[in-house]
């Protein structure tokens, strides 16, 4: 009962919260009075006459207004282009992320496990973790032979260090009582690492991974505007909402380069809500009292 | 009640605990540090033998040694006549005829109590799983614990989960249980029906109870002997037989016996306990 009238309160406060800041940007750009020309006017011109170019001063006139955005949304709504840009970038963080885990999980219990593993793997691994995943996009486009390859190898280690690191961090934190406990209690080394190590570190899986996710919406876009998506808007090949974006700034639509960022914002939502709620499912000992 | 509950000795026939002269150094960076010196203390079957001492005094050392999580330095401990530990293999082999309780619970978060329950003799593999299921049913129904089958530990009150854990060690038959402390973290209600529990369950299966405490009071209650170690290094100052019979509930507490083993001892206690709080500043 008390949950469910939490939820209630939280679910109007988010909508506000929404709303609210839907409301004072229409105003900011519709207004160009507002945190515009009248306030900042002076200002400008002062700059402007220190030799300053005037456009040096941001002025959120200069971005659409969600209505205007809303209009640009309804007209690619039915285009297939916009879609697969959304099918595009889906499908290469699915992929990207995925392999991530299944080779990031078993890397990572390795090197938990395996002193070693740890010993030889950890100092490699630690060395090209704080490489920013972008940087590797030159790199993996020599290496890869399809740019669709590059793309994913990319957003792959987005996730990869996160889930590695957490998992590592996860099954070494694991309580030693457990283990004498599963000692005492005759279990083999097979079985403490199934029955203790697993399910200890599943929770740092699943922290792991929403992290990771989060990262991964971040290298995909980024890739796809460093790399060139393939297609033009209308087009049913290549593209990707990072493609989308860098296109409709190409093309000077304004509106539609808010419609691709909104898109990703929406896209990366799902993502972390249904990793979210599968990772409540795995770990059903968590959501307690 | 039975004239062979009247002495302090209960009938089992295994679970004699024998430590002779047992000596622990622990040697981190270089600087021993004595944690047990030349202990020797006799545990009788089906005994409950209450271990007292301040906290940090080497108990726990002495419990880990039998245990088999950590090794020991000279001396032996035996279970049954048979050598646990000893110089020539100074580390023990964990096995299931010794069950710690752990001073802040071991339960797996992750199985429910049933599982956790069960965990001991799946591993073993010696019943079929529905038999596992309905011994562990079995033995939770007995100990009180029907209804919290299916909840996760986190889900119950820490004193339902440490009757969950005596009952998880109970399942596997051991010879000993080894309690490290478990109703340090309880509050002083919970407790005293904690120890009723203790012992209703202790009356259905007789097991030695090596039982590690700081609270006299808890030792003398529960106990058929209480030993009252030194601190830090480690070993019996006074050992002492509790002459009250079995079985016993709380109005032992207000008993003139009671009241005159607590005079008895309580001044070896409290020195050891003003020891062990004038090394720790010393140490600070």
């Amino acid at each position: 009962m008390a949950a469910q009238k939490f939820n209630t309160t939280s679910l109007a406060r988010g909508l506000v919260s929404i709303l609210l800041f839907l409301v004072l940007w229409e105003i900011g750009s519709r207004s160009k009075h507002w945190l515009g020309a009248d306030i900042f006017g002076p200002l400008r011109e002062a700059l402007g006459a220190m030799g300053f170019k005037k456009t040096y001063i941001p002025w959120i006139g200069a971005v659409p207004a969600p209505t205007e955005v809303l209009r640009a949304w309804v007209d690619v709504i039915g285009d297939a282009g916009y879609w697969h840009s959304w099918y595009m970038s889906s499908f290469r963080v699915a992929a990207g992320f995925v392999a991530a885990m299944l080779i990031g999980i078993p890397f990572g219990l390795m090197l938990a496990v395996n002193r070693t593993a740890f010993g030889i793997g950890f100092p490699v691994f630690e060395v090209l973790r704080p490489i920013p995943p972008l940087a590797w996009v030159p790199a993996s486009i020599i290496f890869w032979p399809t740019q669709e390859m590059s793309i994913a190898f990319v957003t792959f280690l987005g996730a990869f260090y996160t889930i590695v690191i957490n998992v590592v961090g996860g099954a070494r934190s694991i309580d030693g009582r457990y283990f004498q406990a599963a000692q005492s209690m005759g279990s083999s080394r097979w079985d403490i690492f199934r029955r203790i190590i697993l399910p200890g570190t599943l929770p740092s899986i699943v922290v792991g991974s929403a992290v990771g996710m989060g990262i991964t919406w971040e290298v995909v876009v980024a890739a796809e505007m460093i790399s060139g998506g393939g297609s033009q808007i209308g087009g049913t090949s290549g593209g990707g909402l990072g493609f989308f974006i860098w296109n409709s700034y190409v093309g000077g639509s304004y509106e539609q380069i808010v419609v691709g960022m909104i898109s990703i914002g929406i896209a990366g939502f799902i993502s972390s809500e249904l990793l979210r709620s599968l990772g409540k499912y795995v770990t059903p000992w968590l959501r307690l009292r | 009640m039975a004239a062979g509950m009247q002495a302090a000795r209960p009938a089992a026939s295994r679970g004699a605990i024998r430590i002779e002269d047992v000596v622990k150094v622990y040697d981190p960076d270089g600087a021993a540090v004595m944690a047990v010196d030349h202990c020797s203390l006799d545990i009788e079957p089906g005994e409950i033998c209450m271990i007292v001492g301040p906290s940090g005094c080497g108990k726990t050392t002495l419990l880990n040694a039998i245990a088999g999580f950590h090794s020991i330095t000279s001396g032996s401990i035996t279970l049954d006549g048979e050598v646990l530990c000893s110089e020539r293999k100074p580390k023990a082999e964990p096995g299931s005829d010794r069950i710690v309780v752990f001073q802040n619970g071991a339960l797996f978060p992750w199985k429910t109590n049933l599982e956790n329950v069960a965990f001991g003799p799946t591993m073993l593999g010696k019943l079929s799983k529905s038999e596992v299921t309905e011994k562990a049913l079995g033995m939770m129904a007995d100990a009180g614990l029907s209804g919290v089958e299916h909840n996760f530990p986190g889900e119950v009150s820490s004193g339902v989960r440490r009757r969950v854990e005596i009952v998880r060690a109970l399942m596997n038959d051991p010879k000993v249980l080894l309690l490290d402390e478990p109703y340090r973290a309880l509050d002083s209600l919970t407790k005293s029906v904690m120890h009723e529990a203790l012992l209703e369950i202790y009356y259905k299966n007789k097991v030695t109870i090596f039982f590690i405490t700081h609270d006299l009071e808890e030792a003398i209650f529960l106990g058929h002997k209480v030993a009252i170690m030194t601190t830090r290094p480690c070993k019996p100052k006074k050992v002492l037989t509790v002459d009250i019979p079995h079985p016993r509930d709380y109005s032992v507490l207000t008993s003139k016996r009671f009241r005159e083993l607590m005079e008895e001892t309580s001044d070896a206690v409290h020195e050891e306990a003003l020891k062990a709080f004038r090394a720790g500043e010393k140490e600070g």
